[in-house]
């Protein structure tokens, strides 16, 4: 395989081939608009399906490549693209990949052909518009784990925003408009802070250089911040990502967005756009900022935050009457556990940390899709409205329950490694936020059992469950690749703990040795 | 992946059938997979490809509901012409559920025959793959195989087997036929992985997999609140223990560097004796211990577990998952037997919950209740032997306890068995559990009639039957220790050790006395004196098919005679002394010796028999009194009984420990998490006072700017040329 | 002769002013808009004699953008009688906050 895509070049090309596919998709999209307007509207929704659903499956298997071309013990920045963009301000096309942002950049690419199917049926008012949304959303999500250019990445972390905004805004439920509003000021508060923050680095960094530059790779080697000023940075940096992950208290945005987009807004959202935030943490804040992160008031603040967020969120979700809503906070407790791991800054909890990222989108986005199917053939996500359906949707409810374990994080599921890493780790250096953090796993169980018990066990009592069917070929076929990931990952997770191990390694090394004030060149990249 | 190619040192059992040790859990594995398979594929009937087209054709989904014959009667029996149809996949589930279980015996047997010939100074460990190599942290799916593991193995899939053949006489009319076989060979699995998993993690897949399964089966007549809500709690409670067992690993890992068992057990002992890493190490994991066996605090899930199918309790919730805590504590004997306070609130714990299980047994009605409670007392006094360093006697136990009381539980099985149908041929929806409602049932069910009998005896301590070896060799133990040993020498919250283990032993003793009393009482009431099932009913009262007795005749031999495995040196007339203690010494001898300072236990021959003696006597006492003061032929049907009053009620209730975890701990939780943190900080301050209040700040800024505009052109022209006319002025005038 | 231009400029400009202030027809209005602009083309022809052409150009530049504000806001105004059979200012508050 690997000499296979180093005959045809695939490393030199794949990032913007990545990045620019979903574009000429919805530019075919649009195409097919204009070309079918006088057809019936059935047919060409069912055209345009088929169209998106191409573009996302050519766009996964294009990427799965990246598997075997990229070599993630090499701390050069993998199949990389520099590419001049605007020269006045030195701003560059830089792309490039570790193992971290591969395993993201994969879990976007083959979670989107999921998300799509999963709204097979359920959109069906102005599917083109969807569709294109859905492909530009995909550019934005890529670009962001991708770039290696501060102003890249800032117009990759804003692009997401608004097809995002109309996707939950336009095809979501009852109270959309206050949702997507939510979401959008939300995050817009959040990253324009760190819109400043880019900018003075920029500054800074170009001062440095002689002349204008926003490379990453130019600010981390070259450019030495005062404790104070690195500080003030991080803050900015933080707050943008903080909102995104979410953490508590800045997590109010995410239960009405799942609960108000569409079941592939939900899906995209928990399963991908969550870990733009925990990512950006792990690329930019914290070896940009090793110092501020290194503070001990600091870092205690951020474990404190996550430890409240496990807690909170389990706890929150607990008495949740939506069953939508209930996912959402069980994701800002999943989410708690990244920060957990990330900020205990070991090899062990790291790796957890990401780990459990890759659980997250996993087990929550297929819990977001059988919520998904059942509403769409029950009109209701209220859990008191269901009740022992077991026996009328088998399979639902066997995949319900073994997703719903994942999410538990019992072990033999990829639920368990992740936050077991996250939480082993985590105690040597923070032993009582890790103790504490441990208690999620009996909240965990007690919130999803309660809730599983409730919708597919107990009597049935409610004769209009009676009449819902079962899951069908294609929601099987979609929810399946979840399911192996699921037992994969929490048999075997070698292979993909392998791929983030050294990149993990080598930020831990850096941020300890660079807070310490060596000079250490653990993460100096030969361009 | 392949196990054969990773080279496995120069073990001796390398060279036997014991390389094939993987092939142990992977049999009852693959039972899970087809069962599974055909459970789904009977089941299951997939969706039209458009779920959100209309539901006009409703489905025939209320048919046939299933629910079990534990299901306390009212079950499908209204309908009148109700013919139980075996499910269609009914034959091949019957084959493969308890063939791959015969199948794991068979390789056990094997691997046991092999164990015997070589030296077993080193456990076997089989490296299979690469887990989680992460950092420091290197987890390999290893299995361990020593002689401890393999008294488990042989016990699980030697019981297990039985259980499963029982299984299929017991639940061959219900419809989730394969789906109930699918998760007991998954339970058999997970159970496996629990007893041969080469580290502590991986010992932990095992011990959540058997709760998880233990959830699964607990509520598999799920359709009954009542059984889903059990099998919630025993997940959830269990949890709480498993709480313990993470921090005991986070513990070990960051104080030892390791987690495989053997690294652990190696660096543990070189840790300062009693010192506060070790001591939190041990109480943490029995913490876990406590949730997974049923101890006090934790206790209170095991008896709501009888919910689930009758040998689901027999084989899960008696024979092999709750005494996981008992194997957890002799497989960390190192680690225990380093923390001799840990080893004293162990044995404190298992003598309270010996005795405070053994009350509430005196006046349970349910007759799998009786069992339950029954068997969180022996338990307890398993977590005595091996609390005070006992390990063997505490294992052994293990082994007689899972002879004897699956055996009680099978048993109670048929009873309920042929209650059950009695009543449903005549319709009536009486409690087929209550043994107020049973009574004379030794004329109807002769077989299981003896064959409980023998259990009863065996679990009461009559000499020469299982249960009087192991608790006589627990009690022994406990007593042998008072002095000279690390115990007696340290001290619980200021009590001395050794008036601690006499505070055991004392509950040891108590308990015993009461064993005899409510297993005497609960076979009076069952099978002695008149029958109160009802007139129509007595009619269908008959033995039990023999796919159901046959397996209880093996266990009721098993019952009998297991206390040969390790007799003692006082009886060394009778058999081999002490086999099974020289069959754990690899395993368990250094830390046994650690306890007892390094001497064997030494006691008088006059105490030796003053001991025993006196067991024996109260094994009697309890049984003639129970035969004296219980009067089975004055009992009236439960319909008819009046209810309890003062102590009796309070024991019947349980002494209301649920009622009050539920107002202490449970509705609290909900209640702060509902109106505080969701209501309140969520909802209220977060989203009401900072999110929409400032959203809310800017639409007063935005109405104030607003009363501005009154809409008139006029206006608009007057502040304009007002405004024109004062900067015109204010520059002229500078 | 730049001094009366300007006056004249400056008398206009007020008339301008004072009907766009009293009036309350909307055609009036605007045509005392138009009135305003027209006194600054004036001024600025004016000077143009002193300051040189660019005046002039500005004069032509303002009398497009005049001419196409007259095509709009009639076109308003007509819309809105239309609407509102009235052209009276006092009885369109649109704006009103």
């Amino acid at each position: 395989m690997t000499a296979f895509l180093s005959s045809i070049n695939y490393n030199a090309w794949i990032l913007p081939v990545l990045l620019l596919l979903p574009l000429f998709g919805a530019l075919g999209i649009w195409a097919h608009a204009l070309v079918s307007a006088k057809d019936p509207a059935e047919k060409r929704w069912r055209e345009v399906r088929l169209l998106a659903f191409w573009f996302f499956l050519i766009e996964a298997i294009l990427s799965l490549g990246l598997w075997w071309s990229i070599d993630p013990a090499n701390p050069a920045w993998q199949a990389m693209v520099d590419l001049p963009w605007i020269p006045q301000w030195g701003v560059r096309f830089t792309v490039g990949l570790d193992g971290i942002a591969l395993t993201l950049v994969l879990l976007t690419t083959l979670m989107m052909p999921l998300a799509v199917l999963g709204s097979w049926t359920s959109i069906r008012t102005k599917p083109h518009a969807y569709y294109v949304m859905l492909l530009l959303l995909t550019i934005g999500m890529l670009g962001v784990f991708l770039s290696l250019d501060l102003v890249l990445f800032y117009v990759m972390w804003e692009i997401m925003l608004v097809p995002m905004y109309m996707i939950i805004g336009v095809w979501g439920g009852e109270r959309r408009l206050y949702a997507a509003i939510k979401f959008f000021i939300y995050t817009m508060i959040g990253s324009l802070l760190m819109l400043v923050a880019i900018l003075y680095l920029g500054y800074v960094s170009s001062k440095v250089a002689g002349s204008p530059t926003f490379s990453y790779d130019f600010i981390i080697n070259n450019v030495a911040l005062r404790p104070e000023t690195s500080l003030w940075l991080f803050g900015a940096f933080a707050l943008a990502f903080a909102v995104k992950v979410p953490m508590f208290p800045f997590h109010t945005w995410l239960p009405d967005a799942h609960v108000e987009a569409p079941t592939a807004g939900s899906v995209i959202l928990a399963a991908i756009m969550l870990k733009m935030g925990t990512f950006g943490f792990i690329r930019f804040a914290l070896p940009l900022f090793p110092s501020a992160v290194m503070n001990p008031a600091v870092r205690g603040f951020v474990v404190a935050l996550a430890v409240i967020g496990i807690i909170y969120g389990s706890l929150v979700a607990l008495v949740q009457p939506d069953f939508k809503k209930l996912v959402a906070y069980s994701s800002v407790s999943h989410l708690g556990f990244v920060m957990l791991g990330i900020f205990a800054m070991n090899v062990e909890s790291m790796q957890g940390a990401l780990m459990v990222n890759i659980n997250h989108g996993v087990s929550t986005g297929a819990l977001f899709l059988l919520v998904g199917m059942i509403y769409e053939r029950r009109h209701t996500r209220m859990i008191e409205d269901y009740g022992g359906i077991a026996k009328v949707v088998p399979i639902f409810a066997t995949i319900l329950t073994i997703v719903s374990l994942s999410s538990i994080g019992v072990p033999g599921t990829n639920g368990f490694i992740g936050e077991f890493l996250v939480l082993v780790g985590s105690y040597k250096t923070q032993p009582v936020a890790s103790v504490i953090s441990a208690t999620a796993v009996i909240f965990a169980a007690a919130y999803l059992l309660w809730a599983l018990q409730r919708i597919i066990y107990n009597p049935l009592t409610k004769p209009e469950n009676a009449a819902i069917k079962d899951l069908n070929w294609r929601e099987i076929g979609l929810l399946t690749p979840l399911l192996i990931a699921i037992l994969w990952l929490g048999v075997y997770p070698k292979p993909l703990l392998d791929k983030t191990e050294p990149a993990a390694r080598r930020l831990v090394e850096y941020v300890h040795a660079t807070a310490a004030g060596v000079n250490n060149s653990a993460l100096n990249r030969s361009r | 992946m392949n196990p054969a190619l990773i080279p496995e040192g120069a073990h001796p059992l390398a060279a036997t059938i014991a390389r094939l040790v993987w092939l142990l859990p992977l049999l009852p594995l693959a039972g899970f997979l087809i069962n599974g398979t055909l459970a789904m594929l009977g089941a299951a009937k997939v969706g039209p490809a458009d779920p959100s087209a209309g539901h006009d054709h409703a489905g025939d989904a209320h048919g046939h509901d299933a629910h079990g014959h534990d299901a306390h009667g009212h079950d499908s029996a209204h309908d009148d012409h109700h013919v139980p149809v075996r499910h269609k996949f009914a034959p091949i589930v019957s084959l493969i559920g308890p063939g791959v279980l015969v199948a794991a015996f068979g390789l056990a047997v094997a691997c046991f025959f092999a164990m015997r010939g070589v030296s077993m100074e080193h456990p076997y460990i089989v490296t299979l793959y690469q887990w989680m190599p992460v950092g420091d942290l290197n987890l390999n799916a290893t299995m361990l195989l020593d002689p401890l593991s393999m008294v488990m193995v042989l016990v699980i899939t030697g019981v297990g087997m039985l259980i499963h053949v029982f299984s299929v006489g017991y639940m061959q009319d219900d419809p989730g036929y394969p789906r109930y076989f699918a998760y007991l060979n998954l339970f058999v699995f997970f159970m496996l992985m629990l007893v041969l998993g080469g580290s502590y993690p991986l010992l932990f897949v095992g011990w959540e997999g058997v709760g998880l399964c233990s959830y699964l089966l607990i509520g598999f007549w799920f359709s009954e609140k009542a059984n889903a809500d059990a099998g919630k709690k025993a997940f959830i409670v269990n949890r709480i223990g498993d709480f313990g067992f993470l921090v005991a690993m986070f513990l070990m890992f960051s104080n030892l560097g390791t987690l495989d068992i053997g690294g652990v057990a190696a660096k543990a002992v070189e840790l300062p004796m009693g010192g506060a890493v070790i001591t939190a190490i041990a109480l943490f994991l029995f913490l876990g211990c406590t949730g997974k066996s049923a101890q006090i605090p934790l206790y209170v899930w095991l008896p709501d577990a009888m919910a689930g199918p009758t040998p689901v309790s027999a084989l899960i919730h008696a024979a092999t998952m709750v005494t996981a805590g008992v194997y957890l504590v002799a497989r960390s004997s190192a680690i225990f037997s380093m923390a001799p306070v840990a080893q004293l609130t162990v044995a404190l714990v298992g003598g309270l919950t010996a005795f405070f299980a053994a009350t509430i047994g005196l006046k349970q009605w349910d007759i799998k209740k009786v069992l339950a409670y029954s068997t969180v007392s022996q338990l307890g006094y398993m977590f005595v032997g091996v609390g005070v360093g006992a390990y063997t006697a505490g294992v052994f136990h293990l082994v007689t306890h899972a002879f004897f009381k699956a055996l009680l539980f099978l048993g109670s099985g048929s009873v309920i068995f042929v209650m059950h149908a009695a009543y449903h041929h005549t319709h009536n929806h009486d409690d087929a559990q209550d043994m107020r409602n049973m009574g004379g049932l030794k004329q109807y069910m002769p077989v299981t009639f003896y064959l409980m009998w023998t259990a009863t005896l065996a679990i009461a301590g009559i000499p020469l039957f299982s249960g009087f070896f192991s608790k006589d060799e627990i009690l022994g133990s406990v007593f042998a220790r008072v002095s000279h040993s690390t115990l007696a020498e340290s001290s619980l919250l200021g009590i001395p050790g050794g008036t601690v283990l006499l505070v055991v032993y004392g509950l040891g003793l108590a308990s015993a006395l009461m064993t005899a009393i409510y297993m005497t009482r609960m076979m009076l009431y069952t099978f002695h004196g008149p029958n109160r099932t009802g007139e129509a009913e007595r009619a269908h009262l008959k033995e039990a098919p023999w796919i159901m007795t046959g397996p209880l005749v093996v266990l009721a031999v098993l019952a009998a005679f297991g206390g040969w495995l390790n007799v003692p040196e006082l009886l060394s007339a009778i058999g081999p002394v002490g086999s099974l203690e020289h069959w754990l010494e690899p395993v368990v001898g250094a830390a046994t010796l650690r306890t007892t300072l390094g001497a064997a236990p030494e006691m008088a021959h006059q105490t030796e028999l003053l001991l025993v003696g006196t067991a024996i006597a109260i094994a009697m006492a309890g049984i003639a009194f129970a035969v004296i003061r219980l009067k089975p032929a004055a009992l009236v049907p439960k319909k008819d009984y009046p209810a309890a009053e003062g102590i009796d009620r309070v024991l019947e209730n349980k002494y209301f420990v649920d009622e009050g975890y539920d107002a202490a701990f449970v509705r609290p939780t909900v209640g702060v998490s509902r109106a505080v943190l969701w209501k309140g900080v969520d909802a209220g301050i977060i989203d009401g006072l900072f999110v929409n209040g400032s959203a809310l700040l800017m639409r007063a800024f935005g109405w104030m700017g607003s009363q501005l505009q009154t809409g008139q052109l006029g206006t608009y022209a007057w502040v304009l040329l007002i405004g024109a006319i004062t900067i015109l002025g204010a520059f002229t005038l500078r | 002769m730049l001094g009366e231009a300007l006056a004249l400029s400056a008398v206009l400009f007020t008339i301008g002013v004072i009907g766009v202030l009293t009036r309350r027809n909307a055609i009036i209005i605007f045509m005392c808009v138009e009135l305003m602009l027209n006194a600054v083309n004036l001024s600025f022809v004016a000077l143009s004699k002193v300051y040189g052409a660019t005046g002039q150009v500005f004069v032509v530049f303002t009398m497009t953008v005049a001419a196409a504000e007259a095509a709009v806001g009639l076109a308003i105004i007509i819309a809105i009688f239309r609407h509102q059979r009235s052209v009276n200012l006092q009885n369109i508050n649109l704006l009103k906050g």
